[in-house]
């Protein structure tokens, strides 16, 4: 019995004393096992985000709701202290808009007409979702945000998330009750757009900067500083002329583009449910022509 | 000694609130910030705690943990799955290496391995990040973000430190 005890401790000693590096072995060789494998199947490491994503969002939730409450008083604060000022700006800014109103009721008008005579397709239905920004995850590479609202709330994965400015991003992961979106200044964000008035295609791609750049645009094209960029729609899972940013900067081998989205406020933002059937549904699949969405399906 | 089923719970919460604490602290890197620039050059806070916690507390931060925290950051953030867990690994083995240099070493040389133990492991981050992604990425926030986790190192050392105080073990000294 003892001569069995004494060998059975002759094993299990050095066992003992090497236990913590074949853990540590073990768990290094993991991790980069699930490094590999978040870049061949990402279906499975996609199931484990939108688990750790819909169980830490109410959370997030409840914790972001006391700092904006805090940021919205000091913003009311402010606004009492320039109430008069602001009216004013506010007047002159309504008459401004007044012209305007009846511009675009002249130009819808004569829109409609056009495309009876045209006989063109109506534009699909359009639905909002409104979400709150719950989170901000991304940490130095990644550019997202967490929303409280998922497929719940009929989100789907590739809609466009928007602000009362403009384009922000698309949702990239959807859980049950919340969903990242990954913004249009990530790296793996590529989003067709329109270019100025004499409408160029190009894809926006980001970097994350600030700015974005234009990719793929013809050599040819006639752009300038200040020219308005729009999303063109190709692709079909975004509507055609959201506004997006406008050219911010011009050199000989890029044009960088400013977002419309004032980053700092970003409290609330808004999923375009954009009905196009037979379209959506093939998302997963990526359609040969849409190459810049497939491009950044994969990516993430 | 015998312990009851309540001094036994006890114990168990005692030994998870490293984890949890550093897990809140996971949560909070992923709060959205009234500025966003800040919030890409945010201290990485859960290096802090687990550092703390291997440092000074081993037997209450085993390697899993470790493991679990970095897979979680990686979940998290949306970023390469497996980048943090290897770079908190990496810290894990550091300290365990060079054991002998923290015994009785003052809080100002902790900090101070700190920095040199960090900066390693931002690099580690950065490559990586570079492997996993196929491209060269822009290190500076990384070095932002080193600059800044070394810099509220000993704040968040103080409030860890302050806030275990009442869950030291009791049955274990």
């Amino acid at each position: 019995m003892s001569k069995l005890a004494g060998s059975v401790s002759r094993v299990a000693t050095p066992l003992r004393a090497w236990w913590p590096r074949i853990t540590f072995v073990f768990l290094i060789t993991l991790a980069f096992g699930l490094m590999m494998l978040g870049r061949s199947d990402a279906q499975l490491i996609e199931r484990a985000r939108i688990a750790v994503m819909d169980g830490v969002a109410p959370f997030l939730d409840l914790m972001t709701r006391p700092v904006d409450t805090v940021g919205d008083a000091i913003a009311s604060a402010q606004e009492l202290a320039n109430l008069r000022s602001e009216n004013e700006r506010l007047k002159a800014e309504n008459e401004a808009l007044r012209h305007w109103e009846s511009a675009a009721h002249n130009l819808n008008a004569e829109n409609e007409a056009l495309r009876r005579l045209t006989n063109m397709t109506p534009d699909p239905r359009l639905r909002y979702v409104s979400a709150r920004v719950v989170g901000d995850p991304g940490g130095a590479f990644v550019r997202s945000a967490l929303i409280n609202a998922g497929t719940e709330h009929g989100i789907k994965r590739g809609q466009a998330a928007i602000t009362g400015e403009g384009l922000i991003g698309r949702v990239a992961d959807v859980g049950e009750r919340s969903a990242r979106v990954l913004l249009l200044t990530d790296m793996n964000s590529r989003i067709p757009v329109i270019v100025g008035n004499r409408r160029y295609r190009a894809v926006l791609g980001g970097d994350n900067s600030h700015q974005p750049q234009l990719l793929y645009l013809a050599p040819t094209a006639q752009i300038a500083p200040g020219d308005r960029v729009v999303t063109s729609g190709h692709g079909g899972v975004f509507p055609v002329g959201i506004p997006v940013g406008h050219v911010a900067q011009l050199t000989e081998d890029q044009a960088v583009v400013q977002p419309f989205v004032d980053w700092d406020h970003v409290e609330f933002l808004r999923v375009l449910d954009y009905e196009l059937p037979g379209i959506l549904n093939t998302l997963d699949q990526p359609v040969p022509g849409e190459v810049a969405g497939a491009a950044s399906e994969k990516a993430n | 000694m015998k312990l009851t089923i309540w001094q036994r719970l006890d114990v168990t919460v005692r030994s998870l609130f490293p984890f949890l604490i550093t897990l809140m602290l996971v949560l909070a890197m992923a709060l959205p910030l009234p500025a966003p620039s800040i919030s890409h050059i945010m201290p990485l806070l859960p290096m802090i705690a687990i550092y703390y916690w291997i440092v000074h507390k081993p037997d209450l931060f085993p390697i899993w943990a470790v493991f679990v925290i970095g897979l979680i950051q990686d979940l998290l953030s949306g970023g390469p799955i497996g980048v943090s867990c290897i770079a908190y690994l990496w810290i894990y083995a550091l300290v365990n290496g060079f054991r002998r240099r923290f015994a009785s070493a003052s809080f100002a040389r902790v900090w101070h391995l700190f920095m040199l133990i960090a900066a390693s492991a931002f690099v580690v981050i950065w490559l990586l990040n570079c492997l996993s992604l196929l491209t060269l990425v822009d290190p500076r926030p990384l070095l932002f973000q080193f600059l800044l986790t070394v810099a509220v190192y000993p704040c968040f050392a103080w409030l860890i430190a302050r806030g275990q105080r009442p869950f030291e073990r009791p049955f274990e000294r």
